[in-house]
């Protein structure tokens, strides 16, 4: 989301708050780290409760972009970040960084049972950098913890042709018979996209 | 009835706990970090704590439709254990996330010099974060306890209308009145104080900065007492107005000093079918 559309659900004293933050953030993106905890920082872990809960992922991914965050700085945040700020990493990653360096970041978060951050970690860096292993479990992960499929992105390229993951799907479906549960409707969705149903 | 338990430690309660508090009204609660019964021996084990504070229990409380915040400190217990005070300089970190809404549990046990210093060092990090400070009385030696914190809170730069003392009973409730802080009530099975004597508390001392909680924990204790209590004021002839302002909008005001409460937790979805969210399906 762009600064304009944050602004919009904003009030005016949220409003002035994020343009010192954006400020601080741009400074730092001039001169790294010269003091110890940057401002800016200090924001990004603060911004839930000046901008609204409901505005603080588009207003702490904001403030990465502009601060150009680099892997350390990320790692950092999340690693020292309650769950809305380690959130706001996983989603920040496909802008800020370009390889995959920040994998353990997602690995983290794929082991976590927390859905906020199971549903962050499966973007578009997910996409572009996850094994195949890996990634096959991050989309099981999703229909066990009731994460919607949606979420995963560019799941129709990466599931096409995908026969290991057909496979633990209808193992999956028919461990759920077996035990006489449904089956998610997520989950004949990405069995379709492999196009290997059988 | 609408409850918000000011001082609850849900890192050792099951799920079918949070179901039962919301059935019986609890909507909001505050966690302290505090001793887990077994001694930690690194900063790091307090780091992980901490963090659980701040991500996995908070999702906990709201597939439960309960809002969840909690207060951080290094505890009294361990701030003796020379292993354990480096968390001191890490706590700045933490006390700008938006869940922490207190520093706490803060105070005595033993009331040593290494005691001293961290309630002296907290309350003035409480201060200079912009935060209200939950102040544990200690359980033995109480009244003399009670008397030292309110001497060294005099001496911070923390006002006593931003301190909570909690775990207070009928010796310790006049002299902690007088301090002009807010009054914390325990309510226990066995030990702390019970219902019927809280109401009687409440009938000699009146509602005002009166705030009860059932600081359930790993030990015998109960996360309903907070109801308890409420049910117990009903049929002494307190109002439902009294209940409100004892059970809801006391904590509220206390731990709103802190301008970070949450309080729009939506109500609980039906879990996942045969799947609990709570655990992964794991």
């Amino acid at each position: 989301m762009n600064r304009e559309s944050i602004d919009g659900r904003l009030d005016s004293a949220a409003v002035a708050w994020l343009d010192q933050a954006l400020a601080e953030a741009a400074e730092a993106a001039d001169e790294p780290d010269n003091v110890a905890v940057p401002r800016w920082q200090l924001r990004f872990a603060a911004a839930g409760r000046h901008c609204g809960q409901e505005n603080a992922d588009a207003v702490r991914t904001l403030l990465l972009r502009r601060a150009a965050a680099d892997v350390g700085t990320l790692t950092r945040l999340y690693q020292q970040g309650a769950a809305a700020e380690r959130r706001a990493v996983l989603l920040a990653l496909p802008d800020l960084v370009p390889g995959p360096e920040a994998l353990p970041l997602v690995e983290d978060a794929l082991r976590t049972n927390d859905t906020r951050l199971v549903e962050a970690a499966v973007g578009p860096y997910a996409a572009g950098h996850l094994d195949p292993h890996a990634w096959r479990h991050a989309v099981l992960k999703c229909l066990f913890t009731g994460v919607p499929v949606a979420a995963v992105a560019d799941a129709e390229r990466r599931a096409h042709g995908d026969a290991e993951l057909a496979r633990m799907l209808a193992d999956y479906a028919s461990e759920r018979t077996a035990a006489g549960r449904s089956v998610p409707a997520d989950l004949h969705r990405v069995l379709i996209m492999t196009g290997e149903e059988s | 009835m609408r409850i918000f338990d000011p001082h609850i430690h849900m890192t050792s309660r099951t799920t079918d706990d949070y179901q039962a508090m919301y059935a019986s009204g609890v909507r909001a609660l505050v966690e302290p970090s505090f001793w887990l019964g077994q001694p930690r021996t690194s900063p790091a084990s307090f780091f992980d704590y901490f963090d659980a504070l701040l991500g996995w229990e908070p999702f906990r409380a709201a597939q439960y439709g309960i809002a969840h915040h909690c207060t951080l400190a290094l505890n009294p217990k361990e701030a003796n254990d020379p292993r354990c005070t480096p968390v001191l300089e890490e706590l700045p970190r933490y006390l700008v996330k938006d869940g922490v809404v207190a520093v706490g549990e803060i105070g005595y046990d033993s009331m040593t010099p290494a005691e001293d210093v961290a309630l002296a060092t907290q309350l003035q990090l409480a201060a200079e974060y912009a935060l209200p400070a939950m102040v544990h009385t200690p359980h033995r030696d109480k009244l003399a306890g009670l008397r030292r914190t309110i001497d060294v809170v005099a001496e911070s730069n923390l006002d006593p209308e931003h301190v909570l003392l909690d775990h207070l009973n009928e010796t310790t409730v006049k002299v902690a009145a007088d301090s002009g802080s807010w009054l914390g009530f325990s309510i226990y099975p066995d030990t702390k104080m019970d219902e019927d004597r809280m109401v009687s508390v409440l009938r000699s001392h009146g509602t005002d900065r009166v705030l009860v909680n059932s600081a359930a924990d790993w030990g015998k204790s109960d996360p309903l007492k907070t109801r308890k209590v409420g049910d117990a004021m009903l049929a002494a002839g307190f109002s439902e107005d009294d209940v409100d302002k004892v059970l809801w909008r006391n904590p509220v005001a206390f731990y709103g000093l802190s301008g970070r409460l949450q309080l729009d937790v939506p109500a609980p979805e039906a879990l996942h079918e045969g799947n609990s969210i709570l655990r992964g399906g794991e």
